[in-house]
């Protein structure tokens, strides 16, 4: 059975998706040499440090018929580039009135928990989720990594891809099926089935929140484990359904809280009453506090979510027995 | 040329009648004065060229080849207006014609100009891209990047600063360490040309040889077109005071870029003065249309605001 990392996943993605469509083209400020060889300078740019030049680079050529990957590196660096996001690649085509398609992935990583202090650990996709005309994925394993970027580089719209650091060297079974096996944008991953609460982790924290379920489970406690894998456009229908069997929820995101991913997603649960009308607990967010992630182990092991925090806010939100 | 530039002008001078009777909303930045330029540098450009705008885009649409009506009805936020309502003066594109947008961030347009230059350089054809600016944008990072990236690359890509010598109040000398842009050429090892921007065959001459250094091979150029706005940096509604130096401006507005021209072409013999003014009875004929088509044209409904964020 073939294995593979979730960082070699993200090389065979583009490796394939360059192979397949002679438009796409990446620029980075260091590219990858694997692929360098394959393609060449043409195709894989080697940028300055200039975000928000490469940025704007891809928005003009896209507008061109061509389909850039822009790798941040970093989302910390896409910070530099804001403005070619906020104002031009997510409103260009509704401005222009639909005149042409911008068909761009922007590669982003982030990382938590890999003791990088403040400005290299934090997560930053709720800013872009919050912009209309952006689709943001943020696929956990190496599986759906590699799915998820080859349709987003196949997608006609601009799109941006998270990649936590600390899912690099996670293996995982490679995607069935042939090259052109795809993970479509938009469809949320139930991890595992359950039926007591419901734990919609995002990003790594896909992982404690599957550990802490194989944990409560020995406690007789069934908890569903759900990744959403894009977050836009989130798949609320496979949230909501969850909760309608579970009447629990709690929301894992390794971000501070105020305007989160994990709001959005209690928010989203919130307007449906047929959930409303299920829940037997209140709805619970496991976030980071309001703080700027920290650098010494201990500090930064205390504000990100874990294992031990998420089996507690689930054995909390199991305590209500009003339902 | 000749014509174009008149086009313009009264474009412009007519969009700006409309938006003080209120037929048409928000806010326009004239063109006006600057003419020479778009339609000097536009002159050597072909449809497969692209072009890059900001704020101030109405010139630089008409000078490549944009309909005039499709301009109007956008002005009036009406569903045949290039972006069916969405845009607005600020933002008016027609990729057809290789005008890749209008831009309300100053100094965004360079990065998304540089872009069409890698496009070409990717499509491996002779097209060129132009990237137009104003003063202003020489504060902004981008600018210097797009700067040193096209120099590095070796894009075929000409950089145009419409020099006005305010960004909105600022005087140039308030905002730019050297004396002049094209001084910054130089430093990143391009060509770089100081011309007087309201003298149309000047900036005609200059932009051909940056247009054919480019389309060769050998990379970008910056020009610095001096010239002056006959009004102010924005219109909404009534005009605001224009607060810029009055003694500047009778010197700049006694070189105004079409009556120069006009003594160039009459000395010249190319066109009498009643050739001329038949050519702005017809520009001001087709401008009646350009609204009459514009009038006529539908308001988008309500619900089409929610169409064209996602292919």
């Amino acid at each position: 059975m073939t294995t593979l990392t979730y960082a070699a996943a993200l090389d065979t993605a583009m490796a394939e998706e360059m192979r397949r469509d002679p438009r796409v083209y990446t620029m980075a400020t260091s590219p990858s040499a694997a692929l360098l060889a394959e393609y060449g300078p043409m195709r894989v740019k080697r940028m300055p440090i200039s975000e928000a030049t490469m940025t704007g680079i891809a928005v003009g050529s896209a507008g061109c018929g061509y389909r850039p990957v822009v790798h941040w590196g970093s989302v910390t660096f896409a910070f530099m580039a804001f403005d070619q996001v906020v104002n031009q690649a997510s409103k260009i085509r509704y401005m222009f009135g639909g005149q042409r398609d911008f068909p761009i992935v922007f590669r982003a990583r982030y990382g938590n928990g890999t003791r990088s202090a403040a400005q290299h650990s934090q997560t930053g996709y709720a800013l872009y989720a919050h912009l209309a005309g952006l689709k943001v994925v943020l696929p956990s394993g190496a599986a759906d990594a590699k799915g998820l970027l080859k349709s987003a580089i196949r997608d006609n719209n601009p799109v941006v891809c998270f990649e936590p650091s600390r899912c690099d060297p996670l293996e995982e079974e490679a995607l069935a099926g042939d090259e052109d096996t795809l993970v479509p944008i938009g469809v949320a991953s139930v991890k595992r089935p359950g039926s007591d609460v419901t734990v919609v982790a995002l990003g790594y924290m896909v992982y404690p929140a599957l550990a802490a379920a194989e944990a409560l489970a020995a406690e007789g406690t069934s908890v569903e484990v759900i990744d959403p894998r894009t977050l836009v456009p989130l798949d609320v229908e496979t949230i909501r359904q969850s909760i309608r069997k579970t009447g629990r929820l709690i929301v894992v995101d390794e971000s501070a809280p105020t305007c989160s991913m994990a709001s959005e997603i209690i928010a989203s649960v919130a307007e449906d009453w047929q959930c409303c009308r299920m829940l037997r607990a209140p709805m619970r967010r496991v976030c980071m506090p309001a703080v700027p992630v920290p650098f010494s182990p201990p500090l930064e092991d205390f504000v990100l979510p874990d294992q031990t925090r998420i089996a507690s806010a689930v054995r909390d939100v199991l305590g209500y027995t009003n339902g | 040329m000749y014509r174009q530039m008149v086009m313009i002008r009264h474009f412009d001078e007519l969009a700006l009648q409309l938006l003080e009777t209120g037929q048409i909303h928000g806010v326009v930045h004239p063109y006006c004065g600057q003419e020479a330029i778009a339609v000097g540098v536009c002159a050597n450009l072909r449809t497969t060229d692209r072009i890059v705008s900001n704020h101030r885009g109405h010139g630089h649409c008409i000078a490549k080849g944009a309909d005039i009506n499709r301009m109007m009805a956008e002005l009036f936020g009406r569903r045949d207006g290039y972006c069916k309502g969405k845009g607005g003066s600020m933002h008016i594109a027609d990729f057809e014609v290789g005008m890749l947008g209008a831009n309300g961030i100053v100094g965004a347009g360079l990065p998304i100009a540089a872009g069409a230059a890698v496009a070409a350089q990717l499509e491996g054809s002779d097209s060129v891209a132009v990237g137009f600016f104003g003063d202003g944008a020489t504060g902004e990072g981008p600018f210097h990047e797009s700067l040193n990236i096209s120099a590095l690359m070796k894009l075929p890509v000409i950089w145009v600063c419409e020099n006005n010598q305010f960004a909105a109040e600022t005087p140039v000398a308030a905002g730019l360490a050297p004396d002049n842009v094209a001084d910054l050429a130089a430093g990143y090892g391009m060509p770089g040309a100081l011309i007087d921007g309201n003298d149309v065959l000047a900036v005609y001459a200059a932009a051909q040889d940056a247009v054919e250094r480019a389309r060769s091979g050998m990379g970008p150029s910056l020009l610095e077109c001096k010239t002056w706005r006959r009004y102010n940096h924005a219109h909404r509604g009534a005009p605001p005071p224009d607060r810029r130096p009055v003694d500047l401006k009778a010197y700049w507005q006694a070189r105004d870029p079409i009556p120069a021209f006009e003594r160039y072409l009459q000395q010249r013999g190319f066109l009498t003065s009643d050739q001329m003014a038949d050519v702005g009875l017809s520009i001001d004929q087709d401008l009646a249309e350009a609204v009459a088509f514009a009038d006529a044209s539908p308001y988008p409904n309500p619900e089409e605001a929610l169409e064209d964020v996602f292919a």
